[in-house]
């Protein structure tokens, strides 16, 4: 699935992270090409929502590095990262839930354009013309993950699954390289699950966007990754495709437990 | 891709009404703005200077809800912006002579700095904490005007007396009217200027700071920055008020910038709704009105009188005017 020149776009180097005297990620490195759908496995506690976290940078590594494009992001702070390309959802969904989703979109393509506060108090002209820009790329892409009959309705009063493609699309609107999805089937029902995997696949086809999903749900990654990366214990198990994760004996001990604890 | 599921759970119109809801709520503004212009041509000079004293808190009302309202960071000291902004005007006017209309616009700016000093340190605080360190605030700053140091400015614990203005280019007007109308010409313009922010990329940026940080700073909101101009922002129309409010009753002292102004204020803004910005006219008929009417109905309890009012109001509408609206117009969830 990895067609042609499959570059890398990003780079986990060596990354560890300790919170006091516990080791939560050590020297973990993988690459992330371009294009692909890359899903990162692992039993509770193997790390997964910590090298996230690093990579939506609310925690800092103690060593390591990690790269986009050759360049560090590590000096960047949380609210620069989506001007590096990278995009994110929430594990519980984190939505503006007291605004519309066509507000919520919209304040996903805050990235998009300049700080504008006097023009935004006197309304300006500029200000009226880049707003009837935003909510037209807004519309699009609420569109394109078909919410457009919702798109008046506060966030709060939708399904769970609904506010999961309202998070999608939140996320989209920044036109990231890199989406990172933490745990996007978790609270949805069987159908809802395979529903979104669809969803997903549709993201990196039609928009060419790469993948990272961190995620619990077996069915989920190994339908739609290209590629596996397995924790455990904050190191990495095994990288691969899903079908030879699925086999790993590493793997399967980590999952169903045997003599290492 | 999945069906989209059902989604018409909050809806609440009824059909039949509907005519005349709209009709109320395309020209609820037109008329509101048609009655304040006409009030005083009716009232006494006295009924005036009130309806001026409630336009005065409505912008403070404004400006504590650009803070707390859109961008969810609490203020138990407003007050200090207030007296600021109202000795700004009393100083500029009176020891430098320049004209009131200019006197208000420069109090708005040293309130404004003011308030962007103090969003350095607030920054850090969320929540209580920070509701405390501007109760911090709101406790100093009227005492730090008594002091001896700067009472050839101020006045010192005495306070300064600020003359009337004389009405304009021969208006016909008197005095307290003319005052009256400046002050809603002025209230009117920053309604509009917070009504511009709400619907801009700026207010939107402060929304998503109130519903969710992280995930406005995932989105690339700077937290930092947007907190700082909402307290800049707050600072300078409450700088304004104040400036106004000081004029109107030409005289600040210490004494009229305590604490319990900014419980008024914060009050004011829970009964007109927080966050909604036409509820401030009815916070500020709240902090006007009321304490006159708990006097009328027991001079002796009048204090108990006003608290068993707002018990009463914030148990029945929590949401405050905004809710009763909602309900008189049939709307399940509202914003704006």
């Amino acid at each position: 699935m990895t067609v042609g020149a499959a570059r890398q776009l990003l780079s986990v180097e060596d990354v560890g992270i300790r919170f006091g005297g516990v080791v939560a990620l050590d020297g973990v490195t993988f690459d992330i090409r371009e294009r692909e759908i890359l899903g990162l496995i692992g039993p509770n506690g193997a790390g997964k929502t910590t090298l996230f976290n690093c990579l939506s940078r609310l925690y800092q590594p103690t060593n390591g590095d990690i790269r986009i494009g050759g360049r560090s992001i590590l000096k960047c702070p949380a609210h620069a990262i989506v001007h590096e390309g990278i995009a994110r959802t929430f594990q519980n969904v984190a939505l503006f839930q007291k605004l519309s989703v066509l507000d919520n979109v919209k304040i996903g393509g805050h990235s998009r354009g300049p700080r504008s506060v006097t023009a935004d108090v006197f309304a300006l002209p500029s200000c009226g013309r880049r707003e009837r820009e935003l909510t037209a790329q807004a519309r699009d892409v609420i569109e394109f993950l078909g919410l457009t009959e919702v798109e008046k309705k506060t966030v709060s009063d939708l399904p769970f699954g609904t506010q999961k493609r309202v998070e999608l699309a939140r996320a989209l609107i920044s036109r990231p390289k890199l989406l990172l999805l933490d745990e996007p089937a978790g609270g949805l029902n069987h159908e809802e699950v395979y529903a979104l995997g669809d969803v997903i696949k549709h993201i990196r086809d039609r928009m060419g966007v790469t993948i990272l999903l961190v995620e619990h749900h077996m069915g989920l990654v190994m339908s739609i990754a290209d590629r596996v990366v397995a924790l455990n214990f904050g190191r990495k198990l095994a990288e691969g495709a899903p079908s030879e994760i699925q086999t790993h004996p590493d793997v399967i001990r980590a999952y169903l437990g045997g003599d290492k604890k | 891709m999945s069906v989209l599921p059902d989604t018409s759970i909050a809806r609440n119109d009824s059909t039949s009404s509907i005519g005349i809801r709209t009709i109320l709520l395309r020209w609820s503004r037109p008329l509101a703005l048609l009655v304040l212009v006409l009030l005083p041509l009716a009232a006494s000079d006295f009924v005036t200077f009130q309806l001026t004293m409630l336009l005065v808190y409505a912008v403070a009302l404004i400006a504590l809800n650009v803070l707390t309202g859109f961008t969810g960071q609490f203020s138990l000291g407003q007050n200090a912006f207030f007296g600021i902004g109202g000795y700004s005007a009393v100083i500029v006017v009176e020891h430098f002579h320049l004209s009131y209309l200019l006197g208000i616009p420069v109090a708005g700016v040293i309130a404004a700095i003011a308030g962007i000093l103090f969003a350095f340190p607030a920054l850090r605080l969320k929540g209580v904490y920070l509701a405390l360190a501007t109760f911090a605030l709101g406790t100093t700053i009227p005492q730090l005007l008594k002091l001896d140091y700067i009472e050839q400015w101020t006045g010192g614990v005495q306070g300064m007396m600020i003359e009337k203005p004389m009405t304009p280019l021969g208006l016909p007007l008197s005095q307290d009217a003319y005052l009256y109308y400046l002050t809603l010409t002025i209230a009117l313009g920053i309604y509009i200027l917070s009504v511009n922010l709400l619907h801009s990329k700026t207010g939107r940026a402060m929304l998503a700071i109130r519903e969710n940080e992280t995930a406005a700073a995932a989105m690339g909101v700077d937290v930092a920055y947007y907190k700082t101009i909402a307290f800049g922002l707050s600072a300078a129309f409450t700088g304004v008020s104040g400036a106004l409010g000081a004029i109107v009753i030409q005289f600040v002292s210490p004494d009229a910038y305590t604490i319990q102004l900014a419980v008024a204020i914060f009050l004011g803004i829970v009964i007109g709704g927080v966050g909604w910005l036409p509820g401030t006219i009815v916070g500020a008929a709240f902090i006007v009105f009321v304490p006159n009417v708990a006097e009328s109905i027991s001079k002796g309890l009048s204090g108990a009188v006003f608290g068993v009012l707002i018990l009463l109001v914030i148990f029945v509408f929590p949401r405050g005017a905004q809710q009763v609206c909602d309900r008189l117009l049939g709307v399940e969830h509202k914003k704006d």
